[in-house]
């Protein structure tokens, strides 16, 4: 650094001043132990309705999808994402789409934001009472040709009409990102990629960016380089992570996020929706677990956690499926008191 | 000017009005630190698939079967196995093999066996049969004291030191385990300076080693750093190592928060062996090849194969006729 003042060094160099100042360091870390380095609070986007029962194999009925969504309602949870207006070629799960949306208890201060892959969707979520719509974005080409049969600057356009469109109706629209920290087809993916795509709907109007490890392959180191990079582009309070945990790294995942600045994590009732690349294996991250770990840092959801329980416990019935969650597992096989 | 630093102190520092500049470089620093920064290189992990995993299966497995596990897991390149527990067979029947499975592995050089000695007598059994290193198990929790062992708190560590000082005139090396560190089944809620009270007195007879356990799974990242930061005001924080299990699927984050405190030594137990006898279906520890994946994409070394260790977990799921419990073995995508 030259001939700057060694104020000024100091300022411009951490490293420079542990140098000069080798106490300090303690001092900081004392610091950093005992102030806290977490969100106070977290929102919590449940995307269980949606991309949980979506693959989930066992279609249910409209009625069930419509009691799960109003159990969650009255969890606490603030953002429920309730269904998908895609081609019911594409998605069986969600074809009654309409019905689902209209036929949901709208709870005050909760939103249900529906996936709205392009404009012909996007009409149909309008017509159906939307107040909310999320965009699907890929961080890999090859994932975005496979996945919606297109290139991701493809889709960016598609998405460019839905946003426009939204905002001519004072919608909001969330967009997604996936495979951040992998690809089933191309394997690692460049954070760098990720940060274009997250800024191209950043600026093109989406509210919130939620960056998706699709296969779940992120462990919390390439969560936080690929943070480090994102967050140069899109500011950490629009940022969101929708961790799965197909690997068991999730919560760990979450965490880095959390410590990174993120404050809105996705997670799905019971784990809801495995993964359709690697057969057998988990998905997105259970609610509960995410719930539990929160609270358990003293972090401020809203949620009830008890409540969430019984959906799990409810959708789980219907689907006849064991739940994904430790904690719903765990609180199972408690003696009764 | 490093005279007019030292005069002023912490608060006059930290507050707003002497330059409030200073708070947003100290949350910087803070959030790099706590995002990975001060992360171990290397992390030894203890591999207590063999006894602890083994132990709470309700399945008895063949010696030879066991014998094949602990060979297995020594080549995937873990330094540390613990083979097994020379506790009475009346209260652990799994264990009952203790002296021929200790005879029959291969003791490959370079990797630890150690082996639970609950007391004196086990302790002498343990060194006739060769055992080179040996374990012995506390608790934070009274309650869980007398039920687990019969005894409280204090008689459990007048005991151990009976074991110690023999050991110790023996050349023998001992690992203390204190359980109960995060949360107990009958006291609930356990509080940080027991926790730290019993480590400290392990470590003063001459562990060299003490393994905090979350016995049932409850702890969080939260409640993990609070116990942490006051254990290691009272045993340095390079003799600590964390026994997480993933009951409430917390371990994973609990390790985390542990390794940025500065631990680098890790217990697991392959294929998530040994389900919780406090919840019953629910998992118990931290699979290792979970363990290993998330630590190895941080960067950290471990020694192990990943593949190898793989093997092995699948070999003992064979044998046991039961499903892995780690998600990095259940998940078949390539990548």
């Amino acid at each position: 650094m030259g001939n700057l003042p060694t104020s000024v060094k100091h300022c411009l160099s951490y490293d420079q001043l542990i140098q000069d100042y080798p106490w300090l360091r303690r001092w900081l870390l004392e610091e950093a132990e005992t102030a806290s380095e977490y969100p106070e609070s977290v929102k919590i986007v449940e995307v269980g309705p949606r991309d949980g029962l979506q693959n989930e194999k066992e279609i249910l009925p409209t009625g069930v999808k419509i009691q799960l969504i109003d159990m969650l309602s009255g969890s606490g949870l603030r953002v429920i994402e309730a269904t998908s207006f895609v081609s019911s070629k594409w998605v069986p799960q969600m074809a009654d789409h309409t019905e689902v949306l209209t036929g949901i208890k709208r709870a005050p201060h909760v939103q249900y934001p529906v996936l709205t892959p392009n404009m012909q969707g996007f009409q149909d979520a309008v017509a159906a009472g939307v107040t909310e719509v999320a965009v699907f974005g890929s961080a890999s080409e090859t994932f975005s040709l496979k996945n919606i049969n297109c290139s991701i600057d493809e889709s960016m356009r598609r998405f460019d009409e839905v946003v426009k469109g939204a905002k001519a109706k004072m919608i909001p629209v969330r967009g997604y990102v996936s495979c951040a920290l992998g690809c089933p087809y191309e394997g690692q993916i460049d954070p760098s990629k990720v940060a274009e795509v997250a800024k191209r709907l950043y600026e093109m109007g989406c509210y919130e960016v939620s960056l998706g490890d699709t296969i779940g392959v992120g462990t919390p180191g390439s969560m936080r380089k690929m943070l480090q990079c994102v967050m140069k582009e899109v500011p950490a309070s629009v940022l969101a992570v929708h961790c799965h945990d197909t690997y068991g790294q999730a919560l760990p995942n979450i965490l880095t996020a959390l410590q990174m600045g993120v404050c809105v994590v996705d997670s799905a009732v019971a784990g809801l929706g495995g993964c359709p690349y690697a057969q057998g294996s988990s998905g997105n991250v259970s609610t509960e677990d995410v719930l539990y770990m929160l609270h358990g840092m003293g972090i401020h959801t809203g949620v009830n956690l008890a409540k969430v329980l019984e959906a799990g416990d409810f959708i789980c019935t219907a689907l006849q499926r064991k739940t994904n969650s430790k904690v719903a597992q765990a609180r199972s096989g408690m003696p009764r008191s | 000017m490093a005279a007019v630093w030292r005069l002023v102190n912490r608060s006059a520092f930290s507050s707003a009005t002497i330059g409030h500049q200073y708070l947003p470089f100290s949350s910087a620093v803070k959030a790099g630190m706590r995002a990975g920064q001060t992360l171990p290189e290397r992390v030894k992990i203890v591999e207590v698939g063999p006894r602890d995993g083994l132990q709470n299966e309700k399945t008895i497995v063949p010696t030879e079967t066991k014998i094949h596990l602990i060979d297995m897991l020594s080549e995937s390149g873990l330094s540390v196995v613990e083979a097994t527990s020379f506790v009475s067979p009346k209260w652990v029947p799994q264990m009952a093999d203790q002296v021929e499975v200790l005879k029959g592995i291969y003791r490959k050089p370079g990797v630890s066996y150690p082996v639970l000695t609950p007391n004196l007598k086990g302790f002498q059994a343990a060194v006739k049969a060769g055992a080179s290193e040996v374990a012995i198990f506390g608790a934070a929790s009274e309650q869980f004291s007398k039920k687990n062992i019969n005894c409280s708190v204090d008689e459990s560590l007048r005991r151990f030191d009976e074991v110690v000082k023999a050991a110790t005139e023996a050349g023998v090396p001992v690992r203390g385990y204190v359980s109960c560190v995060l949360g107990c089944p009958y006291e609930g809620k356990v509080r940080p300076e027991k926790v730290a009270h019993v480590a400290k007195r392990l470590y003063s007879m001459g562990c060299y080693e003490i393994s905090l356990g979350d016995t049932i799974g409850v702890g969080t990242p939260g409640s993990m750093q609070e116990m942490l930061a006051v254990v290691s005001r009272e045993v340095p924080v390079n003799a600590l190592a964390v026994h997480c299990h993933d009951t409430y699927g917390q371990a994973l984050a609990n390790i985390l928060v542990a390794l940025q405190m500065g631990v680098s030594v890790v217990d697991s137990s392959v294929s998530g062996l040994g389900g919780c006898p406090y919840a019953q279906g629910a998992s118990g520890n931290v699979a290792t090849e979970d363990l290993v994946y998330m630590l190895h994409g941080l960067g950290i070394q471990t020694g192990v194969d990943l593949t190898k260790l793989m093997d092995a977990g699948a070999f003992i799921c064979r044998s046991l006729n039961r499903k892995t419990s780690s998600k990095v073995a259940q998940a078949t995508c390539k990548l």
